[in-house]
């Protein structure tokens, strides 16, 4: 009967503790989540300032202006819920963040062809402060996966699954930028 | 591996804490037996607590001081802070303060003692000396060690060591000149003893901390460091770069060489020590050769 009573303390012992665990765990994902949305906010606020300071001098490129704001309001209109990431959600969360790089990445090529604005102390800040600002965001992303994959490990390893799906803990998505990059982006060579 | 780390140096700290805490009243407890004199124990007591409550918030402060650091701001060096920023979020690590040592002698090191706390130290020598992608090697190698709490214990371990070794000295002058003046040839005797006892325990101290901060923590730093980069040919260079600089640290002692990132000797840089294997037994740091081979190896 002693022996009995000691296994099931001990056996609730070990429950406690693999359910603090997992708390940690997804805490620290939580956490690494909003270290990616501080610097997105970062970039939400620089864009508006870059497109500003583009339009007194560039006042051909409309079109470009126009696609990053709109990229910008289409990301800022995600919000995402750090409780509950779920796949589809990341997925087009991934994509108009993805969108919004490469409008961004356009305007800074499109602005070297003016030398005006190329001097300009201003757009020169702006635009080492935007690509600080992207540093960052892969940094806090890099942090983001690194605790993910932690947690997302530690939820598919036995025993921890049995508990897992015992407390409804859900396996976390990796936010991977779907970026594609300027080595895959037609080259325009203009002179 | 990482958070047995944190544990381990936590444990550590307050394990060399209670150690000198221990011998300075027991000390203490010798001497007022002998000298009549029971006031000392409690003085001791209050004292050695004092010191220890100091050291382990202030001790940082210390270092730094020892080592002629000053704070830079954002402004002297923005390319320097956004490195260091990065590598911070990329590690999930608070941003620490930054510190310069105007040195040429190529070198880093971190202190403080909790990530919270944190100071991350430079000599100008690094600044100048490096590429980005090296600079960003040595910083997350620094970072490893802020993260770890490797900061923690080390840079405790320079203030305990020091008060122990000031101790030493002290009584060893007392017991060996101040008896002459003494009526009471029996008391200068004993402190006479306890100093030259507190003498040979300071180097086996110094000994410890080499133990303590054993090299295996300088290869895990490395590996934890190249984590954060996914580049272990910047540190890998970066170790290269510092180890053919041969001009010494001025500021760095026997209490701080630990810290540092590569040895501020140089003795053990060139695989000069290798073949013996005494000397090595005795090295802060691995051979950098090793470290080097083990980064390519990555």
């Amino acid at each position: 009967m002693i022996y009995l009573l000691i296994i099931v303390v001990l056996l609730v012992l070990a429950a406690i503790g693999i359910y603090n665990g997992l708390i940690q765990s997804r805490n620290r994902v939580d956490e690494a989540w909003s270290d990616i949305e501080v610097q997105l906010k970062r970039r939400y606020d620089l864009i508006p300032n870059l497109v500003n300071t583009v339009k007194g001098y560039a006042k051909h490129e409309e079109g470009t202006l126009m696609q990053v704001t709109e990229a910008r309001a289409k990301a800022t209109s995600i919000t995402m819920d750090p409780t509950k990431l779920d796949a589809a959600q990341m997925v087009k969360f991934q994509a108009a963040q993805g969108e919004l790089t490469q409008a961004v990445g356009k305007l800074l090529a499109v602005a070297e062809q003016y030398p005006d604005l190329k001097a300009n102390q201003n757009f020169l800040s702006l635009q080492s402060d935007l690509t600080d600002t992207e540093d960052k965001i892969q940094a806090a992303r890099r942090f983001y996966n690194g605790n993910v994959r932690d947690y997302n490990t530690k939820l598919q390893t036995f025993p921890t699954n049995l508990f897992a799906s015992m407390f409804a803990f859900t396996t976390r998505t990796f936010f991977d930028i779907d970026d594609k990059g300027p080595e895959s982006q037609p080259v325009n060579v203009q002179f | 591996m990482v958070y047995t780390q944190i544990a381990t140096n936590k444990r550590n700290t307050a394990l060399l804490i209670t150690f000198f805490l221990v011998l300075i009243i027991g000390l203490a407890f010798v001497f007022s037996q002998n000298l009549n004199s029971p006031a000392l124990l409690p003085v001791a007591v209050i004292v050695s607590v004092l010191m220890s409550i100091g050291s382990y918030y202030y001790s940082d402060k210390i270092v730094l001081a020892m080592s002629h650091a000053k704070e830079i701001q954002r402004s002297e060096d923005s390319e320097l802070y956004r490195t260091v920023e990065n590598l911070s979020i990329a590690a999930g690590l608070p941003t620490p303060k930054i510190y310069l040592i105007d040195d040429t002698a190529p070198n880093a090191f971190a202190t403080g003692r909790d990530p919270k706390h944190a100071v991350l130290c430079i000599t100008s020598g690094l600044r100048e000396k490096l590429n980005k992608q090296e600079l960003e090697g040595v910083i997350s190698h620094e970072l490893s060690h802020v993260g770890n709490y490797d900061i923690r214990l080390s840079t405790i371990i320079v203030v305990l060591v020091g008060i122990v070794s000031l101790l030493s000295n002290w009584m060893l002058r007392i017991g060996f000149f101040g008896r002459r003046n003494r009526d009471n040839n029996q008391a200068g005797a004993i402190i006479g003893i306890i100093g030259i006892i507190l003498a040979l325990l300071s180097p086996i101290a110094a000994t410890l901390i080499q133990l303590a901060i054993s090299r295996k923590r300088e290869y895990l730093a490395d590996a934890s460091g190249v984590l954060l980069t996914r580049f272990p040919e910047g540190l890998a260079s970066a170790l290269r770069k510092i180890a053919a600089d041969q001009e010494p640290l001025e500021v760095a002692n026997n209490a701080t060489a630990h810290l540092f990132i590569v040895n501020p000797y140089k003795s053990n840089l060139n695989g000069r020590s290798a073949g013996s294997s005494l000397a090595r037994l005795f090295d802060t740091h691995p051979p950098i050769q090793e470290r080097i081979k083990r980064l390519e190896e990555m």
